[in-house]
């Protein structure tokens, strides 16, 4: 089942419809409620590989629905720790709990200051509302 | 900016909140509840979709047959008013102009279902090629087109059983319509013919016997599931009918533009085929992927019936054997895929 639209609260947002939730030097992340309605139930998730550098605004994997695909735009910059393996094996997941069981990829921030950049769940809700 | 057609049944569509795309010049609905549980209700139970947008060119006079015959690769003299025939309008150089279905209504005047994109062009090469004694019409505003498909369908509609490509009226709920036993998914089912005025009603009948709406989003997945071409992707006026896996429905033994190309190619073997793959590594292929070693995919997706990806692709005939390896350059990534036999899904006999 797919999940009812929500940007919970204590979650960073970039305006490429991902979220970051942010521990210490640390943070998850995935992509919004918007993002995974607009591309209908995920069914491949290309991930990038545990080490590899990704910077904010640039693209770091793929997610694959029936009839599109669409490049993961890193919110942050950082060293990929981990990698969902939930995901690769049922990419639906995102779409049933976008920020629980559905998150994408955990890095250590290289540059913490990017957070400030980042819009908090109200701004990113009036983002949302105004595409 | 170019204003998008509406079918006779948008608002319904609207109303469902179906996602509407612009398709082949039309606002049409891509998917309603999703791609998958609607591919999924065509493979178990039934779906309904709505084919409004197709064209409906009809062909009548005393020598309709005559004209057919010079240009549809498959011979009309081999069925009977009441039958239908997958065919291929050809031209010059073997090349698909369309693939369509004509309905022999009856000795003297036919009925062909063409695809959206080729209205024009089909009915064009067709009145420009009318011989005295035959009348060429477009007729497609004048109808809308339900295909309602699946293992259910034709209970659910309440109708008798038939054999595949025929047809017949029948009434369902009090409207009229030529049921014609044909489809795009593989499955049973028919594709309802009414009048443009009553395909609002016919729409509400076929929802009300518990039929799922379905959009161009699953009758492609069901579609290249059973290898059905696409015209514009795996067909087109450059690929020939023999290459494409078409020769069953090339009558070569008769004359019909293009045919003495395609005899060429019968004989001489083609060097290119479309073959039919899966992908033996989590990956979806998409149109106008590389193939290594030659060719390209011209249909891909995710299956939803195999849980993984599959595709069409011309690849050098000595590749294009069931079991053969490909590998296929997915955004710059190579990944890996196996060539199988057609279709790519084929229900389970009981």
């Amino acid at each position: 089942m797919a999940a009812g639209e929500s940007y919970p609260e204590g979650l960073k947002y970039h305006s490429e419809h991902d979220w970051a939730r942010i521990e210490g030097d640390e943070a998850a992340l995935g992509i919004t409620w918007f993002a995974q309605d607009a591309l209908g139930e995920l069914v491949h998730y290309e991930p990038p590989e545990p080490g590899a550098a990704i910077s904010a605004g640039s693209t770091y994997g793929e997610v694959e629905s029936v009839k599109a695909v669409s490049d993961l735009i890193a919110p942050l910059s950082g060293e990929v720790l981990e990698v969902n393996a939930k995901v690769v094996d049922a990419p639906e997941t995102v779409n049933e709990d976008p920020y629980g069981d559905g998150w994408l990829i955990k890095i250590r921030l290289s540059d913490p200051s990017e957070v400030d950049g980042l819009l908090d769940a109200e701004a990113y809700t009036r983002f949302v509302a105004e595409q | 900016m170019q204003t998008l057609l509406r079918t006779p049944l948008y608002d319904r569509h609207v109303a469902l909140g179906a996602r509407m795309v612009p398709f082949a010049g039309w606002e049409m609905p891509v998917q309603y509840e999703g791609v998958i549980p609607e591919h999924r209700a065509v493979r178990t139970d039934a779906g309904v979709f709505d084919v409004s947008h197709m064209g409906e060119l009809e062909v009548e006079g005393p020598r309709a047959t005559e004209l057919l015959q010079s240009l549809l690769s498959n011979d009309l003299d081999r069925i009977e008013p009441g039958h239908a025939q997958y065919t291929l309008l050809t031209n010059e150089r073997g090349g698909i102009v369309d693939d369509l279905i004509a309905y022999k209504l009856d000795r003297f005047r036919y009925l062909l279902i063409v695809n959206a994109s080729n209205r024009e062009t089909d009915f064009r090469w067709l009145k420009e090629r009318e011989l005295a004694g035959t009348e060429v019409s477009d007729r497609s505003d004048e109808y809308a087109l339900l295909a309602v498909q699946g293992p259910r369908a034709i209970e659910r509609l309440g109708l008798p059983d038939a054999k595949p490509f025929t047809f017949a009226e029948a009434a369902i709920d009090g409207v009229e319509v030529m049921v014609n036993r044909t489809g795009y998914t593989g499955e049973d089912g028919g594709e309802l013919l009414s009048m443009a005025e009553d395909g609002a009603r016919l729409w509400d009948a076929v929802l009300a016997r518990g039929i799922v709406p379905c959009g161009l989003g699953a009758r492609d997945t069901l579609r290249l599931e059973v290898c059905y071409p696409l015209h514009g992707n795996d067909i087109t006026p450059e690929t020939d009918a023999i290459s494409a896996g078409l020769g069953w429905v090339c009558a070569l033994d008769k004359e019909f533009i293009g045919v003495e190309e395609l005899r060429r190619v019968q004989e001489a073997g083609p060097e290119w085929k479309l073959a039919a793959f899966v992908m033996s590594e989590k990956a979806i292929p998409r149109h106008g992927m590389p193939i290594e070693g030659g060719g390209e995919v011209t249909s891909g997706t995710h299956s939803p019936m195999l849980d993984a990806g599959i595709g069409l692709g011309y690849v050098r005939a000595d590749a294009a054997l069931p079991d053969t390896e490909i590998t296929i350059d997915v955004r710059g990534r190579p990944r890996r895929a196996r060539i199988v036999r057609k279709p790519i899904y084929k229900r389970e006999e009981n």
